[in-house]
This record gives C-alpha cells, structure tokens and sequence, in this order.
C-alpha cells in the first residue's frame, strides 16, 4: 500500500478537491470539546483535538434515525404500511479519526452484520465512509489503548493513517478506498515511514496504564457475574447513561414512533443498559431492575460476555471517554483489574 | 439488502375474546401480499413482532401451527401501550409483522421421544401452536406418548377452552387441565395448582421423555422441584423466556441473559443451558 507525503498547504487544497466528490466530516470545536460533523464548502477538520466527546459512533449509527415512514390517515393508499425513510448513502470521508475509533468499527460490525440478520442502517452507513484516521501522537492521561487491543498508531479498521510530522503528514493507505481517496485528493508524493517507527514508539511510552485480562478469559460468566465486588463497585453510580452514550463501541438502540398529525417516523435512537426502562416488562418485572445489575452488566457485556462471544478481545478500545465523562469517576480500568485480580473459589 | 426491520403488512382478519375478563384477544392476521406468508414460515415455538402503526412494536409467540394454513393467529394480553391500543383496534385494519424470530422448540431433538406439556395462565399460545403441530395427522406419528398439563386461575381463564375440550376426547394425547379453584359444578376436570397436577399425572423422566414449561415465574418455580423429583434431567427441561425485546434480530442489545440474546439464541433454553447463564430474566 501507498505511503505519501502530503504538505500542510497540499493538505488543505487536497481537502477542497475530495469536497466534489465525498461528504465531509471531521472534528469540528464545539464550546470547550470536539465533535464530529459535516464540513461546509471550504472548512477544514480542526485537528487541535486530543480526542472528541463522542466517537464516529455519532456519524456512523447516528443518536437519532429515522428507519421508516408511515401515514395514518385512512384516505391515503397504503396508509398504516411502513416505508423506508430516504437516505443519502453517496461516498462519504471521515477526517481525524483516532486509531481507537477507528478499531471500534471492528468491534461493532459483528454485531449488526450477522449470518442470519443485516442491519442495513448501520451497514449502509458504514460501507459508504471511508476512514482517515489521524496517529495519536500525544495521547491523554485516560487512554489505554495499548493494553485493550488497540495503540496510539493502530491502523485496524481505517483506510487511511495519517500521521503529523509536525511539518507535514505522512499519509499511509491502509486499504484501497483508502488509496482512492489519496488519489482523489491529487496527493501523489512518495513517502516514508523511516521517522514514523520512532514517533510511534514514542506516543506508546506516553501510555501509562493498563488493563490485563488473563484471568478472566479462564473464569466462567456466572463465577464473575456472581463475585461479591459489584456493591462496590456500582456504589457510586447514578445511572446516567453517560458512559455508554460516549462509549465508540456500545451500540444499543430503542425503536420508538412518532406521530405528528396523520403521519409519522419510526426512529431509532440510542438506549443504554444504564437506564431501568432498558429492560423492564410490561408487567412492571425488571430482571435488572437493581442499579447494581446493570453496573454489573455494562462491565461483564464490555469485558466478559463480548470477549466469550466474539474470540477478538474485549469490547473496548481503551478511548478512555468513559473515565473522563463519569461524574462519580468511575474508571473501567480499575473495574476490569477487579475483575481480573479478584481471588475466584 | 433487505431490510429486517420492515414488517409484512397485514391485516387484522378477525379478533375473539380469549378470555372471559376480555384481558386476552385472539388476532388472525392475514398478509396483504400472499407472497409475504410463504416468506413467513415458521415453526412452533417461534415468535413475531406485531408492528401497530404509529404505536410500537411487541414481541408475541406465534399461537397458529405451521400446519395451519392461510392466516397466523397470536393472543395478546392488555398490558402497556402496545397492547392496549391493539385491543382498541377492528377487524379490518392494517397493521404489520415482522418475523419469524427465535429459535423454536427443539423439534428435531423431540422426534420420536415423549412429550409432556405444562403451561400456565397466557403462557399457552406457543404450545397451542406446538400441540396442534403434533397432533396433524402428518406429524403425529414422529410422537410418543403426548401429555399436556394445562391451568388458569378459573375454567373462563383457560385459553383455547373450545379446543382443550376436544384435545379431552382424544385418545392420542393425555390432557390434564387445571384451575386454581372454580365454583362451577360442572367441572369435570382437576382442581389444583399446575406443579401439583404434574407431580400427580406427568410420567417419570427418563431419556425419551421430554418436559416443556411455560408459564408465570411462580409456576416454573414450584413445578422445577416436582420435575427434579419425577426425575428429568436439565437437558429434557425446557423453557421459554420473555424479555424485553424491541429489534428481535440480536441487535438492539436488551434481551441478553449474559452472552444469549434470548430473542435470537432463545426465546427456547434448555434447564441445563439456562444453569450456564446470569439468571437475569
Ligand atoms: C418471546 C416472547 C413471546 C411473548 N408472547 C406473548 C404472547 O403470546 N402473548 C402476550 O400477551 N404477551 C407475550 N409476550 C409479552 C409481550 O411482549 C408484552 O406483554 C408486551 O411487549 C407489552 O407491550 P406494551 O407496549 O403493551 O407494554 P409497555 O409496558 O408499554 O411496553 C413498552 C415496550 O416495551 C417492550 N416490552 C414490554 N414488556 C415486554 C415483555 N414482557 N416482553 C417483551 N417486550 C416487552 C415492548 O417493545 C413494548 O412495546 C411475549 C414476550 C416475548 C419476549
Ligand atoms: S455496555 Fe450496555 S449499552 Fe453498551 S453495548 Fe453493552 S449492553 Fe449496550
Ligand atoms: S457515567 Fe458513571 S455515573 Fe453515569 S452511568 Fe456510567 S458509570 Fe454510572
Ligand atoms: S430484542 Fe434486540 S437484541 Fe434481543
């Protein structure tokens, strides 16, 4: 695959030539954080960011969605039948995608491209976006990345991988839409990886914590789901939610509809297994009806259900979004080396 | 690709109290596009969402047999929003399905074996489907002995009665239906709660014999004790769960029992399965 170098003012006219031919998003200032959106003519991705609030989660399987439409008025043909919502699934680019996000697709695919099921929302969204993602070479206090199967200059689930050679990008493909886009950015300078290896090296050693998780890869569910850690743990928690929805790769969803007059959408939105109404019959009965169980569940889904499930690791990339949002400092690393060190019978 | 979140519109063919409190409705649903009931073939044990336009979704066991041609029938109980609004609903009206889903009754592993049936309350529409199955004259044959132990609060409570009583006049298969209590003296059949009339009628467990269960959670409690006694093993128990459910693909995220997705792994676990998992149901 090609290595390219790309000037900073190349950047920029590079950017404007891909705006004919991709929709593009990337991180844009919002207030005191980041967030991703849709670039306007002749705006560029604002890479002074250690990383955004919420994930490409935000571009990809969007809060809100609209899936259907429908109209309830009964002098209309094909009133009450659901009709897919129209969607612009035109090639897309997302800039300044950190290697962690970008790892997060990965995570998340096997959960909406099944052998049995198709989400075609999720697929659709995320076949059409080709992933620049951006090295970190400065990485946060919170990230551990390293130890979760990810790294600061991680290529997995990107197409391409720029890093900042403070002068200037050096511009890795990753896949071939990745080197479709370096070329429909007229960005043809050779490059080389010669200075990369050292910078890499470098952004690694600036990673200070870890997770491990030998011991509970050996453990059973129920051993772990039964552990007397989890009073401590949820102690705490209020149950906000906070953590999933900046999680890159929780993806649970509700589906609601909603009327307006005689017509309506049906839409999903994101849910969390934070909130008691996640699971909540009918009838009133709720199998996690305490705080403490759906604590208990967003950890053993992240660190034991998904890695039992999927043999590809844990369901975390180590973004570490989730310790910075907590407002009881809830920190996933100390929850999964509980979970880890705990002395099983 | 297709998309598995857009239901089959139907509709609404015919609606019957199924019980005497009126909190059960019957629902045969025949689909708009013929094609769409071939694509809808199923298997007893199965479930579907009904999709009421402009309210939601709910996940309901699909109560007509495979066998049963034409139309598929589900029994709804008045709960939330969902169900409520569709029991406001006539016949006529269009509304949508979305399925099958679920894994079914194990019905290879049942083949040849005996099975005996015990239901409570509304827990019945899937057995129905599953007894009518058996019993078509093209299937009946792959059975052993069929026992079928059946209760609800009251005999007008019972779902199905029209169909209990004739189940009653077969000698192919061992009806033991059940009420709490009844102060009608033409009763003719057992008094008692369901873990009671297994323990009196079900035959004993063995290798051949296999138990369904579906009811309230009270019920599969007291009977789980009575089956350990009669002496069937974890693997010849099986259950049906109910959780909350909304994709019904595996995809939504709420319905999981540690790593199951009972809407796509289940809704249909053996005891010895279930022994594995977080009890979160
Ligand atoms: C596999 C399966 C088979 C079922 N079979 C039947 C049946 O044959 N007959 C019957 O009457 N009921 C059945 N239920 C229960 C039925 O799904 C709920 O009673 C129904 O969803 C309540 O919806 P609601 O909108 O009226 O209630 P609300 O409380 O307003 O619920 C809101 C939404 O939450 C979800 N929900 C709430 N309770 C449940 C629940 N217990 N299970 C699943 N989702 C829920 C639904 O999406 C519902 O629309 C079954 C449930 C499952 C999972
Ligand atoms: S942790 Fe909770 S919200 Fe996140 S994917 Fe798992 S079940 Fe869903
Ligand atoms: S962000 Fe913190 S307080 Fe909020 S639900 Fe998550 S763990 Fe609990
Ligand atoms: S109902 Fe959505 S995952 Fe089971």
């Amino acid at each position: 695959m090609k290595v390219i170098k790309i000037d900073k003012q190349d950047f920029t006219s590079g950017i404007e030539k891909l705006a004919d031919s991709y929709r593009l998003f990337g991180p844009v200032k919002e207030k005191e954080s980041y967030a991703f959106q849709k670039l306007e003519k002749g705006q560029l991705p604002d890479f002074n960011f250690k990383n955004t609030r919420l994930s490409i989660k935000s571009v990809i399987n969007p809060q809100s969605e609209v899936m259907f439409e429908y109209s309830l008025d009964e002098k209309q043909t094909d009133h009450h039948v659901m009709k897919e919502a129209k969607k612009d699934y035109s090639p897309r680019a997302i800039f300044g995608v950190r290697p962690c996000d970008g790892k997060s697709m990965v995570l998340v695919k096997p959960n909406f491209d099944t052998l049995e099921y198709k989400d075609n929302y999720w697929l659709d969204s995320y076949n059409c976006t080709t992933f620049v993602g951006l090295a970190c070479n400065d990485p946060c206090s919170t990230c551990f990345c390293t130890s979760a199967g990810s790294g600061p200059f991680d290529e997995t689930g990107l197409d391409v991988l720029l890093i900042d050679m403070d002068d200037y990008y050096i511009a890795k493909a990753v896949t071939s839409k990745g080197e479709a886009l370096l070329s429909a950015a007229s960005w043809d300078t050779a490059g080389t990886l010669d200075d990369v290896e050292d910078k890499k090296s470098k952004a690694e050693k600036k990673i200070k914590t870890s997770v491990s998780i030998d011991n509970i890869k050996d453990r059973s569910i129920n051993e772990i789901h039964q552990a007397s850690f989890w009073e401590d743990i949820a102690f705490s928690c209020i149950n906000c939610g906070t953590c999933t929805y900046v999680c890159p790769t929780c993806w649970c969803f509700d589906i609601q509809d909603e009327n307006s007059g005689k017509s309506g959408v049906r839409m999903r939105n994101w849910d969390s297994c934070m909130f008691p109404l996640f699971t909540m019959h009918g009838t009133g009965h709720n199998p996690r009806g305490e705080k403490t169980q759906r604590v208990r569940q967003r950890f053993m889904h992240k660190l034991k259900y998904y890695l039992d499930k999927y043999d590809q690791g844990i369901q975390c990339v180590g973004c570490g979004r989730c310790i910075q949002s907590c407002p009881v400092n809830i920190d996933i690393r100390r929850v999964c080396n509980i979970m880890n060190d705990y002395n099983y019978e | 690709m297709q998309n598995p979140y857009l239901p089959y519109p139907v509709r609404i063919d015919k609606i019957t109290n199924a019980t005497e409190d009126k909190s059960l409705k019957t629902y045969k649903f025949v689909f708009l596009d013929p094609d769409d009931e071939r694509k809808f073939a199923y298997k007893a044990g199965q479930f579907a969402e009904l999709s009421v336009t402009g309210k939601g979704e709910i996940p309901i066991g699909i109560a007509s047999s495979p066998t049963e041609k034409g139309y598929v029938t589900f029994t709804v109980n008045r709960v939330g929003l969902v169900s409520s609004y569709l029991h406001t609903m006539k016949e006529g009206d269009i509304m949508g399905l979305r399925g099958p889903m679920g894994n079914s009754y194990p019905w290879d592993a049942l083949e040849g074996k005996n099975v005996v049936i015990i239901g409570g309350g509304f827990a019945f529409t899937t057995l129905r489907s599953s007894i009518v199955y058996m019993l078509d004259p093209a299937n009946r044959s792959k059975f052993k002995d069929i026992h079928v132990v059946y209760g609800a609060r009251s005999p007008g409570m019972l779902l199905y009665r029209d169909e209990l009583t004739k189940w009653e006049e077969r000698d192919d298969i061992n009806m033991h239906i059940t009420v709490d209590g009844t102060d009608d003296p033409d009763w003719k059949y057992n008094v008692g709660f369901v873990p009671t009339i297994t323990e009196q009628k079900a035959p004993a467990g063995n290798d051949d014999t296999y138990a369904i269960i579906c009811g309230p959670p009270v019920m599969i409690k007291f009977t789980q004790p009575v089956l350990d006694k009669l002496g069937y093993t974890h693997d010849r128990i099986i259950m049906s769960l109910e959780n909350r459910m909304k994709c019904g693909i595996g995809m939504c995220g709420r319905c999981n029992i540690g790593k199951e997705f009972v809407c796509k792994d289940g809704p249909v676990f053996t005891l010895s399965q279930l022994n594995e998992t977080p009890r979160e149901y």
